[in-house]
């Protein structure tokens, strides 16, 4: 029976990694631009899960999880969908002055591991189904709850701040240095929530696209501060992708739990 | 010419001293190139700090057949648009202008503009932005202390998309 449990844990761990972004796969919005002049103007969006950046080969991102917010709080539907093998791409409009995000932040997935007939069986979907399906009742089973948010963000005119407004869930990004303002050789600070609160401690990954071009993955590792707040200085321009996770334990609806929550974004550093 | 005399009168009267002036040319370089489209430019003065003390001037393509589509590359004039041009709303009467040819032009900031009464005494850094349409971009700064102490001629040259900035400060007298 030890054995067992210690099968299943690691199956059920498995399943995380596989759900989250640790492994090599790298999700990531890519517009074909950040930071846009006029009075409306129209960007298109590359979404995949590839290795390397920001090169679609491995998966596309599906484009009815994306989710558009305006520089009012509004949300925008995604036009042009259409969902490839390897990419997906859809176009975005914008006649609104400030910063949209891009964003396919969304519930919170479910994954459940356990022996049945002496077979290990995996489970993924949301908490009502887990319910539904009478998964929690499976014996011996581990539950465990994975939040993934992949990011980016666009500007019309000015920087705006308003699509930073927490909601207290998950990873979030919060503007120091604004992402629609980042430039070479000037240092850069973001900002990370967890759960509404600073997520100290965090270890970031930063590493620059066009990598097919680099014998170096030229990434930059930081850690986050007390506030949440991580530090680093661009060198080459173009864009970049981010990620950091994190693991810990809860308890959601008296089911305890281990979580994970990813959060991934791509930005721009131009030239000075 | 006549409401400029009675502008620069009124200023006389209402208080701000007549102020040393400035010329400014900007040089732009003929390019032997297949498809050649006029340079976007941008002048603006700023702080040591990059801050904007006052916009000069940005050349750009304002309208198109009524559509307003010459804005949407406003913002290739990167740190033009970075440190001024994306808090402004276009035009900006005085500091928006059609495109201009090669050749050099001369811009002249006179004492009682509102670009100069903006200057307080200090450092400040002249800066010219050109990006051209399937072309490259450059920018040229020309540091200098204002007023004018009696300061020889100053210039800068480009290399690719501006030819010779000169920057002239004109005493009052």
């Amino acid at each position: 029976m030890k054995r067992l449990t210690l099968k299943l844990l690691a199956a059920s761990s498995l399943v995380i990694a596989m759900a989250g972004s640790a492994s090599a796969h790298r999700a990531w919005l890519l517009p074909s631009t950040f930071t846009l002049s006029g009075d409306a103007q129209w960007v298109t969006v590359d979404a995949a899960i590839s290795n390397d950046l920001f090169f679609p080969n491995h998966h596309a991102i599906d484009p009815a999880s994306i989710t558009v917010t305006a520089p009012d709080g509004s949300h925008v539907a995604i036009a042009h969908a259409a969902e490839g093998e390897i990419r997906s791409m859809f176009d975005v409009r914008m006649d609104q002055q400030g910063t949209y995000r891009i964003s396919t932040a969304g519930a919170p997935s479910y994954f459940a591991g356990w022996m049945e007939n002496g077979e290990r069986k995996r489970w993924r979907g949301t908490l009502e189904t887990l319910r539904a399906e009478g998964i929690d009742k499976k014996p011996g089973v581990e539950v465990s709850q994975a939040q993934r948010s992949v990011e980016t963000f666009v500007t019309l005119g000015a920087p705006s701040t308003e699509v930073f407004s927490p909601t207290g869930t998950g990873l979030e990004f919060q503007p120091v240095t604004h992402p629609n303002d980042v430039f070479t050789g000037e240092p850069v600070s973001f900002r990370l929530l967890l759960d509404g609160a600073p997520a100290s401690g965090l270890d970031v990954t930063i590493l620059p696209g066009n990598d097919r071009y680099r014998d170096t993955p030229g990434e930059l590792s930081v850690k986050t501060d007390a506030d949440g707040v991580f530090t680093f200085t661009p060198e080459l321009p173009g864009p970049y992708w981010l990620t950091t996770g994190s693991e810990g334990e809860t308890t959601v609806d008296g089911m305890a739990m281990k979580v994970r929550t990813s959060y991934t974004a791509t930005f721009e550093a131009l030239p000075l | 010419m006549r409401a400029l005399f009675s502008l620069a009168g009124m200023a006389l009267l209402s208080g701000p001293a007549l102020a040393d002036s400035m010329e400014i040319e900007i040089g732009i370089p003929q390019l032997n190139v297949a498809e050649y489209h006029r340079p976007y430019i941008a002048a603006w003065i700023a702080r040591p700090d990059h801050t904007v003390a006052a916009n000069l001037a940005v050349w750009y393509q304002q309208e198109k057949r009524g559509a307003d589509e010459g804005e949407t590359w406003l913002k290739d004039l990167r740190q033009w648009w970075r440190r001024a041009g994306r808090d402004l709303q276009m035009p900006v009467d005085g500091v928006s202008g059609p495109t201009q040819a090669p050749g050099l032009q001369t811009l002249r900031i006179p004492g009682d503009s509102l670009a100069i009464q903006a200057l307080t005494p200090g450092d400040y850094v002249l800066t010219v932005e050109a990006v051209r349409e399937v072309g490259g971009r450059e920018m040229v700064q020309i540091p200098f202390h204002w007023p004018s102490d009696g300061q020889a001629d100053l210039t800068v040259s480009g290399e690719t998309e501006l030819g010779t900035v000169a920057l002239k400060l004109i005493p009052e007298n």
